[in-house]
């Protein structure tokens, strides 16, 4: 799809919480310590630039644990998607997971409510901003991109379809991610699940896990019952993604995110499945009960390539 | 040998222990699984390669099958063609601030530490922590120190430094816990340039001490 030339689209007019510019990701740093980041759900963040046919690598605002408020500087369309929020345009509100028109002069506001965590605010034509290494994803740990802050001009490019056609659009709901707060996370069996007790494996899949409050786009650390290790040894560094479930030594699960870094020294348990990663991402801090299933690698990308047809 | 971490990545496990010898072999394999053009990326570390893919486009099944390949032709004599750098080192005063200390620690002179850090080549084993720090060695036993107690807020970047066999240099100003030997002038990470790294895992380094106090 050929785009028109970026120009400024919306300017931040207040903002609270965590908002970063995020693109699918960044690939090929890893070895040299680069963490992937991109979207915390991958799910939503696809969705909303689907809506408005974007291409599907195009940078969105990623919002998290706030709210944010902009006004539009041209006419506009805009998605937003995710859980935990809405969305305000003067006296309508609009609920996620839809399209609508914007015009020059509108103040929207994306509003935290419950359910969820990260919200996708995708436009027509895509957000532009830097290029750093070859992605415009925002890695704040490691000083690639900025988050955004109120006063902030972003800038978009011209979609070349018709702006009223992409408004009004609904994402259909037989394809829906089923987020929930009581959710079942299939999980493969990591590299060190056999650095546990029995007893340490059955508490992991037997037992209920809430999210901790302190958790971010790097890890979400988890509470409950303890994981009993049968080796205590430590683990020499290597690789790790966005699923892996490390056990520290205080024997709680910490499952790497986003912008994990790209090795770790703690064994690994078990593996969070691509499906499922957007339901865990969605999981409220004191609030969701997590389970965990156990499954194969055959048996999840059987179920990712069904799900494709 | 070969394990699934979740559905997008497989890690190969070539041994159980930081060696330098150990960790040349991951480097080779390493850049053999570079013409595997399914492999999306790679993380080499100490004694495994963490090889990632994208399961919409292929299985575990099939990649596992395309590294088993590559393994079947890798042997004691497959190399990685090693890149060779000097790294030019201001040791101790306000760049070095823990050479004094490590130097009475290990009762060492001050320019008999320096100089048992700086004649030996490491090997990059692997790279982590912040974008661009290499982690190096292997040092010379008498110069094994266990981490800091209590780990600095702020090293600057340039810090050069060394944590039980290993040794390092900090790429950004970042939280740290191994001691500061010295300071290099030189950039690691330049997110802006076309070639951010000055280093890439599998590197020979070599610390020159800059005598041009």
């Amino acid at each position: 799809m050929v785009y028109g030339p970026s120009s400024m689209v919306l300017e931040v007019t207040d903002l609270s919480g965590i908002a970063t510019l995020q693109d699918s990701g960044r690939r090929g740093w890893n070895k040299f310590g680069v963490p992937t980041s991109g979207p915390m759900d991958w799910f939503a963040y696809q969705a909303a630039n689907s809506l408005l046919d974007n291409s599907p690598n195009s940078a969105v605002i990623e919002l998290g644990l706030g709210e944010i408020t902009f006004r539009a500087l041209r006419n506009t369309t805009i998605a937003v998607t995710g859980a935990g929020y809405e969305v305000e345009n003067y006296v309508w509100t609009f609920p996620l997971w839809t399209t609508f028109y914007v015009r020059a002069g509108w103040t929207v506001r994306v509003k935290k409510t419950s359910g969820g965590n990260w919200a996708y605010i995708a436009i027509a034509g895509g957000f532009d901003s830097p290029v750093i290494m070859n992605s415009r994803s925002t890695y704040l740990r490691g000083g690639i991109g900025s988050a955004l802050k109120t006063g902030d001009v972003l800038n978009s490019f011209a979609s070349p379809k018709d702006l009223i056609k992409l408004a009004a659009r609904d994402f259909p709901v037989d394809k829906f991610m089923p987020y929930s707060q009581t959710p079942i996370i299939e999980v493969i069996p990591a590299p060190q699940a056999d650095w546990f007790t029995p007893e340490g494996i059955r508490t992991f899949y037997e037992s209920e896990y809430t999210l901790s409050p302190s958790f971010d786009r790097m890890g979400y650390r988890l509470q409950g019952s303890p994981i009993e290790k049968a080796i205590s040894k430590e683990l020499i560094s290597e690789g790790m993604t966005m699923g892996s479930i490390q056990i520290p030594a205080d024997e709680q699960p910490i499952v790497m995110m986003a912008d994990a870094p790209t090795a770790g020294g703690y064994p690994k348990i078990a593996n969070v499945t691509r499906a499922d990663l957007p339901l865990l991402a969605q999981c409220e801090a004191g609030v969701s009960k997590i389970r965990f299933r156990e499954t194969t690698v055959e048996e999840a990308q059987k179920r990712t390539m069904d799900s494709r047809r | 040998m070969l394990k699934p971490l979740g559905d997008s990545s497989i890690l190969i496990q070539l041994g159980d222990e930081i060696d330098p010898r150990l960790n040349q072999r991951v480097h080779a394999l390493d850049a053999l699984l570079q013409t595997i053009p399914a492999i999306t990326e790679t993380v080499p570390a100490y004694c495994t390669v963490l090889v990632h893919y994208d399961p919409l486009t292929t299985t575990y099944t099939e990649i596992a099958n395309l590294i088993n390949e590559k393994l079947s032709l890798f042997d004691e004599s497959t190399h990685r063609p090693s890149h060779r750098l000097e790294i030019p080192v201001l040791y101790g005063g306000a760049s070095g601030p823990d050479l004094e200390a490590v130097a009475t620690t290990l009762a060492l002179s001050p320019s008999e530490l320096i100089r048992l850090h700086s004649e030996r080549e490491y090997t990059v084993y692997m790279m982590g922590f912040t974008p661009g720090f290499p982690y190096m060695g292997i040092l010379d036993e008498k110069l094994n120190m266990p981490r800091l107690s209590s780990p600095r807020t702020r090293v600057p970047a340039g810090s050069v430094a060394i944590a039980g066999s290993q040794t390092g240099i900090y790429p950004v100003d970042s939280p740290g816990g191994w001691h500061i030997l010295g300071h290099t002038p030189l950039k690691l990470f330049d997110p802006m340039s076309e070639s951010p790294f000055l280093f890439a895992p599998g590197d020979i380094v070599k610390f020159i001490p800059d005598h041009g106090r």
